[in-house]
């Protein structure tokens, strides 16, 4: 695929973000059923759906590469703290670096390329016109710490999670587009800490369940899950942190603008074994579409109808859409044959 | 279910009379990086069964152009380490696994102390240059029986100096645990691999010294011990198989064609698990919690057996 990179849009103030057809056809809609499940829904990282889809590579790079970039580079500079790094993460940062930069260059040779002789590397990113020659392990060699200088080369969130006596502890992250969570807030958590608000999962059990799975990943053995919710504007920075920014948007949504206003937003999350540091690489990789451009595809504009209706209220609570749901249904029904009279 | 690669034996050396070490380099191209305390499983393919023992690798972690694994020949072997003992020849080809971790050092720590029992060594070796590199402080503590299992104590106190502490069983005081253990300063951890007895010695002191669980950690390969023989009926397939004193479930189910996925083949991973609808169940694992034990619903085929004659699985 040669993927035409956009020139920079906004996620935010005047909002220039948009999605070309082709990004839309490549969207990772979420909903496999008409009714919503909690599942945990895992499956192994590997190329499905053609040469174009999400799936097609290790990182999904696609048209908004320059414009996250941009954004992240905004978000970095008022927060700094939305990378952080304990001490003794330091090799999993390196892990990362690794797993990043052989991945880009061996699936996207026109934007990036490697080469590596021993510990000396050079790394080369056309698309931002970087080019640094470093010595691999050594963090005194890179221009920045080495979480923030890839995390700022490639698209999505990153959490490293130190595998400690059978738990996971969120340790190290690059975190500028978060659906309604803080690095800051969670770092050092363990597992079952930061998954503390979920509602509506059938028991803790499974939980416990996913953290024994989880610390049983292999290495070579990645595995992906979607995630979703809904957000208001084309805003990419949903942190917790910076809620004053855009809590309030949610009760700008009106029946005349819901269609361009309220946006799908769907995380393509991976779970990789980093072999180094035996630390979990969680990459949360964010795709925001409108109800607008979902409505293009009218299969999906009927399944997203009869989700969102049939949702139970503690999730469109915990999900944060309880101000504009109505609307969102309402909009939806339009594209749903069997919803006449709604 | 792991990846699993091909290696060729590239060097064997006897490092203690009843250790040899095993030099294993990738038949193409490079290994993967491993993190410190990593560990493989080893195919050994017999006869009449195809053992898989799991081996801590003692090389260099950044080293991808080879591992290195050593084995003890073990008194009571179900016959892993007398293959690789007498009929692995330099040259040979193995299959091994991705290296897995279950016993990984906690960065964290003030400082860290090592207790190796015998062949226990072996994780540690891959902790020690990690642990330089990091500029941890630690202590290597090394118990062993005279010339049959002290591999390595010549390099290691070259390496080490006035950080290793070794006891040879023939020839040096016993190390007295609770000295070692005391008066140790906060955020101190303890990390023992060697023989059962060892592990239970320092928890039972950790508990009269009043050291938290979380600060002690310790690896046992509990490779399955034998027990009664039994008949193993596979609901789903309809198949009845019969497992004997010397072979473990997993090994009688992948040995009838079918394949769990499975990890470390120890009782700790919980890859293996199975639903049982039939049997009283002997639970040998570390994995399942105690309401899952109780509830006689399911086992880890690994290293759990029947407590009868017979047992149901739905799979």
């Amino acid at each position: 695929m040669n993927i035409a990179i956009n020139k920079i849009q906004t996620f935010r103030d005047d909002f220039t973000y948009s999605n070309s057809p082709e990004a839309i056809a490549r969207f990772p809609f979420p909903f496999t059923d008409d009714e919503y499940k909690y599942t945990v829904n895992m499956e192994p990282h590997q190329p499905k759906d053609g040469e174009n889809s999400v799936y097609a590579r290790f990182f999904d790079i696609d048209e908004h590469y320059l414009s996250e970039m941009k954004e992240r580079s905004l978000v970095l500079a008022e927060m700094p703290k939305r990378c952080l790094v304990m001490p003794h993460m330091e090799l999993a940062c390196w892990d990362m670096i690794e797993k990043i930069m052989t991945s880009l260059a061996a699936q996207y040779p026109q934007h990036f390329s490697l080469t590596q002789d021993g510990d000396n590397w050079c790394w080369e990113n056309k698309l931002l016109n970087i080019k640094d020659s470093f010595v691999f392990g050594d963090s005194s060699t890179l221009p920045k710490p080495p979480m923030e200088y890839i995390g700022r080369q490639i698209q999505g969130d990153f959490a490293l999670l130190d595998q400690r006596d059978d738990d996971l502890f969120l340790d190290a992250g690059i975190v500028t587009c978060p659906a309604d969570w803080s690095l800051m807030f969670d770092a050092g958590m363990s597992f079952s800490e930061w998954h503390g608000p979920v509602p509506m999962a059938p028991s803790q059990n499974i939980f416990e369940r996913a953290l024994k799975y989880l610390v049983a990943i292999p290495v070579g053995r990645p595995v992906r899950r979607l995630n979703w919710t809904l957000t208001v504007n084309a805003r990419m920075d949903t942190a917790s942190e910076t809620y004053h920014k855009w809590g309030h948007e949610r009760s700008e949504v009106n029946a005349e603008n819901v269609a361009e206003k309220v946006h799908l937003r769907v995380e393509l999350q991976v779970i990789d074994r980093m072999p180094r540091s035996n630390a979990l690489m969680f990459s949360i990789r964010t795709y925001l579409i409108s109800l607008a451009d979902i409505s293009t595809n009218p299969q999906w504009a009927q399944r997203m109808h009869r989700v969102i209706k049939t949702l139970p209220p503690a999730l469109i609570e915990y999900k944060g859409f309880a101000r504009y749901h109505q609307h969102v249904v309402d909009y939806l029904a339009q594209f749903d044959e069997s919803a006449a009279g709604d | 279910m792991t990846d699993t690669f091909k290696v060729t034996v590239t060097d064997i050396q006897t490092v203690a009379s009843s250790i040899k070490e095993f030099t294993l380099s990738p038949v193409e191209g490079q290994l993967i990086p491993f993190s410190a305390g990593s560990h493989i499983v080893v195919e050994m393919p017999t006869e009449e069964k195809t053992y898989k023992n799991a081996y801590s690798l003692l090389s260099q972690p950044d080293d991808p152009s080879h591992y290195k694994i050593a084995v003890r020949l073990q008194d009571n072997s179900r016959g892993g380490s007398v293959y690789m003992h007498t009929q692995v020849k330099v040259g040979d080809s193995l299959t091994i696994s991705a290296p897995a971790n279950r016993f990984a050092p906690l960065w964290q720590a003030k400082k860290h102390i090592l207790i190796a029992g015998g062949i226990g060594i072996t994780p540690f070796l891959s902790y020690l240059p990690e642990f330089e590199r990091r500029g941890e402080d630690y202590e290597l503590h090394y118990l062993y029986r005279g010339g049959q299992t002290g591999a390595y104590c010549n390099e290691l106190s070259e390496q080490l100096g006035d950080r290793l502490f070794c006891y040879d069983s023939a020839t040096s005081p016993r190390c007295n645990i609770e000295n070692l253990m005391s008066q140790r300063a906060p955020g101190t951890h303890f990390y023992i691999c060697g023989p059962e007895k060892l592990i239970e010695a320092v928890m039972t002191t950790a508990k009269q010294l009043g050291i938290a669980a979380g600060y002690i950690h310790f690896e046992e390969f509990a490779a399955p011990k034998p027990g009664n023989a039994f008949e193993l009926e596979l609901k789903s397939s309809g198949r009845l198989l019969n497992v004997s004193e010397e072979e473990s479930m997993l090994e009688a189910i992948e040995k009838s064609g079918i394949e769990i996925p499975n990890l470390c083949r120890g009782g700790v991973c919980g890859q293996c698990v199975c639903r049982v609808s039939q049997g009283k169940i002997d639970h040998r694992d570390t994995f399942l919690t105690e309401q899952e034990r109780s509830s006689g619903d399911v086992i880890m085929p690994c290293v759990s057996r029947a407590a009868g004659e017979r047992l149901t699985l739905d799979i």
